[in-house]
């Protein structure tokens, strides 16, 4: 019994410092050596600032920018400790709504994102697509669809006084399609968008 | 739905099935103890974790003492991932400050990892130091699922033996089980990840400028190595609170169809290995089929309930169809670069096998979507399963439908061999209840107690349906949640910890005394009379019993949850 008892605690602690420190300490050399900045969590600088990540979304609220989508990410209450309050895109605390399909309150917040999208873009010429009216599963989904970009694209020309023509072979750069013509979703990197535009202006 | 859709689940299929061939054949080398190209810088590592251990490994156990070690192992493991969490604040590698973990949660999560479950009533980067991450949840991630596949060889093995009172050696199974399985895997998986963007650094929290000026601190980590473990060992645990639908945990699609991979690729290369150790590979092919064509339904269903929206909360003027301009669908808690295709091949998949990672809110599917994964854990997550459990769950099942032939026809029934006599059905049985019983009993105390309700946070049909998923998710050591369920509370941690261990070890005990009892019988061969077990007719025996065992079980719980709220939805009314 305490033999069986000592060779499983030693063994454990074999095994940890196999898997707990020799495994992720050697992954992160090797991470290190290959893929520098992707170890370091794609971060992307202007004029030496982070300015954020490009796997990481960000709030955008000003009608000059791209939004992306609803985040229900949340943070702790600085009055409360106890409480949490939205935070949207809080990249310290991940998270999605966890709305029941059927939850009244999912349906109200629905409605009002419509309500001020709609407010928002009063020449849009496509119907809301979906994802611009809810939530992401990570609450910091760094892109929007094709159509969502589409969306939004009379109020940023207008915004920024470009051609929709202009700005739409922009949007067609930024839009990546399904990996290998198959995999995943077509989508637009928010950020990546709102920083070429502000490239852009900053030539001109 | 539409054909991109269709066409990646056919891909999911095919890749697969195409790397769990060789694994398997691999695995079966390695669990024989025969050396591989890998013994030449591995041998000698296990050599010597058996000389500083004084584990003799050519000394065979009986079932009893195989399932003491298993007990001992794991009963180390959570002792020490108990106090590393309760000590974190005073331990380095702690950039961000993580205070000492409650202790409620504190068990709570040593007893998830412990049990391979990763239910996790914490957020992991407002919760967990990096070391916490690595000598807590990583290295489980490794034992626990060792541990599972040691107990699936032992199982097997007792199937090639005559007349032998021994099942194996639990420390070598383990050990060679996590070096030369699962370690291998996880460095090239692990560094695939870092490629396509998954972080692994030691870094503090970056804090960004935005571009409209704010701030946004940004948690960082050893994720990549994480990562992979736990899907490789079906696991699940995420590092972030959102899991796999964290863009660092899973910035691509191509990411998500390896993950998929990954935390399948195991539990299909072990029934390939079965084959192989039993020396009938036609008798594996009969339990990959079951598995994959129930996996395959389960995915189907999900993507067409999710596909089709959810018209009662979106309204008319929204478009929710499906095209290469838009994912469409019910995309709330679901993320852009998947759409609805990749989020419900993630959902069954993780709900089949006990990972538990997911890449989508399951708590905000539609009610029938959000189904399949329930039911995935309700009919035992046999569909390929944990690593090494979901086989072992599956040899039970495949007992029960000999067991059930035998009664038809009259016969002793057998397998591989082996006549299935009152004592294995018995334990077979045994196995297969403790699982309704911890679910219904524990999930009806938390929608009744006072001290559990208020951690339900839908209103309806879909509470009922949260709590349920809860308790099915930790005794099915599966650890995905709708995650509405807000359970850390003092009563939840404590009775969702109860609910994991008894779900692991009171499967496990039964599992290993079946394992001892047919290593104690002779091989019979097989007569004219014998019930063939492979073919289709034996598939679609198997898979009867299991939708017949778990349907009867949970249909009532079902039609008061998610086929009520399905219901109601498409009245019109909300909760």
């Amino acid at each position: 019994m305490l033999k069986q008892l000592k060779q499983s605690i030693l063994a454990t602690l074999m095994l940890t410092v196999l898997g707990g420190l020799a495994y992720p300490l050697a992954m992160t050399g090797v991470a290190e050596a290959l893929f520098p900045t992707q170890a370091h969590g794609s971060l992307v600088e202007r004029n030496g600032q982070v300015v954020g990540s490009t796997l990481i979304g960000q709030t955008f609220t000003g009608p000059t920018y791209f939004h992306p989508r609803p985040s229900a990410t949340t943070d702790t209450d600085p009055a409360d400790a106890t409480k949490q309050i939205p935070a949207p895109y809080n990249a310290a605390n991940s998270g999605a709504s966890n709305a029941a399909p059927s939850a009244k309150s999912l349906a109200q917040d629905v409605a009002d994102r419509i309500a001020a999208l709609k407010a928002e873009n009063p020449n849009a010429r496509i119907a809301l697509p979906v994802d611009l009216v809810t939530a992401s599963g990570s609450g910091l989904d760094p892109d929007i669809s094709p159509a969502a970009a589409e969306y939004q694209l009379p109020r940023v020309a207008a915004a920024r006084g470009m051609s929709e023509a202009d700005l739409k072979r922009l949007v067609a750069q930024h839009t990546e399609g399904r990996t290998f013509g198959v995999l995943g979703e077509s989508h637009v990197n928010v950020l990546a968008l709102n920083l070429a535009l502000d490239q852009g202006a900053a030539k001109q | 739905m539409n054909a991109a859709g269709i066409l990646q689940i056919v891909i999911l299929f095919i890749a697969l099935t195409a790397l769990a061939v060789p694994l398997g054949f691999y695995m079966a080398r390695v669990f024989q103890g025969e050396s591989t190209f890998a013994s030449v810088i591995l041998g000698p590592i296990e050599r010597g974790i058996y000389k500083i251990c004084g584990i003799k490994p050519d000394q065979e156990q009986h079932w009893t003492a195989y399932a003491f070690a298993v007990l001992m192992i794991s009963l180390a493991g959570m002792l020490i991932m108990y106090a590393i969490m309760r000590l974190q604040n005073l331990l380095p590698l702690n950039p961000a400050g993580e205070a000492a973990v409650a202790p409620d949660l504190a068990f709570n999560t040593a007893a998830s990892f412990t049990t391979n479950t990763n239910w996790q009533n914490y957020g992991g980067e407002s919760t967990m130091s990096y070391l916490t991450q690595m000598l807590g949840m990583t290295v489980h991630n490794f034992t626990s699922a060792a541990t599972g596949m040691a107990i699936a060889v032992a199982l097997i093995r007792a199937f090639t033996r005559r007349s032998v009172k021994t099942i194996g050696n639990f420390y070598v199974d383990m050990i060679r089980s996590f070096l030369y399985v699962l370690l291998p895997l996880a460095v090239v998986f692990a560094i695939v990840l870092v490629w396509q963007g998954i972080p692994q650094n030691f870094d503090p929290y970056v804090t960004a400028t935005t571009l409209e000026g704010g701030n946004q601190i940004i948690a960082q980590g050893p994720v990549a190595s994480q990562e992979a473990i736990k899907l490789l060992g079906t696991n699940g645990g995420g590092f972030f609170n959102a899991n796999s639908a964290h863009p660092y945990e899973n910035p691509t699609a191509l990411t998500n169809l390896l993950e998929v991979i990954g935390l399948l690729v195991i539990s299909a290369g072990l029934v390939v290995a079965f084959g192989r150790m039993i020396r009938d590979n036609r008798q594996a092919r009969a339990i990959y089929a079951a598995m994959a064509l129930m996996l395959a339904v389960g995915i189907g269903v999900c993507y067409w309930a999710e596909a089709a929206g959810n018209p009662a909360v979106y309204g008319p003027s929204v478009d929710v169809a499906s095209s290469d301009q838009a994912p469409g669908g019910n995309m709330e808690g679901k993320e852009v670069r998947f759409g609805i295709a990749n989020s419900a091949i993630f959902a069954a998949a993780t709900t089949g096998t006990s990972t538990g990672a997911v890449n989508a809110m399951h708590d905000s599917f539609t009610p029938i979507g959000g189904m399949v994964p329930m039911v995935n854990l309700m009919l035992g997550e046999v569909i390929f399963g944990g690593v090494g459990v979901g086989l072992h769950g599956m040899i039970i099942f495949v007992i029960i439908t000999v067991f059930i032939a035998g009664l038809m026809v009259g016969r002793t029934p057998e397998y591989l061999g082996k006549k299935m006599e009152s004592k294995e059905v018995k334990l077979a049985v045994l196995s297969i209840i403790v699982f309704p019983l911890s679910v219904l009993c524990l999930g009806a105390l938390a929608v009744v107690l006072p001290a559990a309700i208020p951690a339900i946070t839908a209103a309806g049909p879909h509470g009922l349906s949260e709590a349920i998923y809860a308790y099915a998710s930790a005794t099915a050591n599966n650890g995905s949640a709708f995650g509405g369920f807000s359970g850390n509370t003092l009563y939840h941690n404590s009775a969702l910890a109860l609910a994991m261990l008894f779900g692991r070890f009171a499967v496990i005990v039964p599992t290993l005394a079946i394992a001892g009892a047919l290593a104690a019988k002779k091989i019979v061969p097989p007569s004219a009379g014998t019930f063939p077990t492979h073919g289709w007719l034996f598939v679609g025996l198997l898979i009867s019993v299991i939708v017949v065992v778990g349907g009867l079980t949970f249909f009532p719980v079902l039609a008061l949850g998610p086929i009520v709220e399905q219901l109601s939805l498409a009245a019109g009314s909300l909760f």
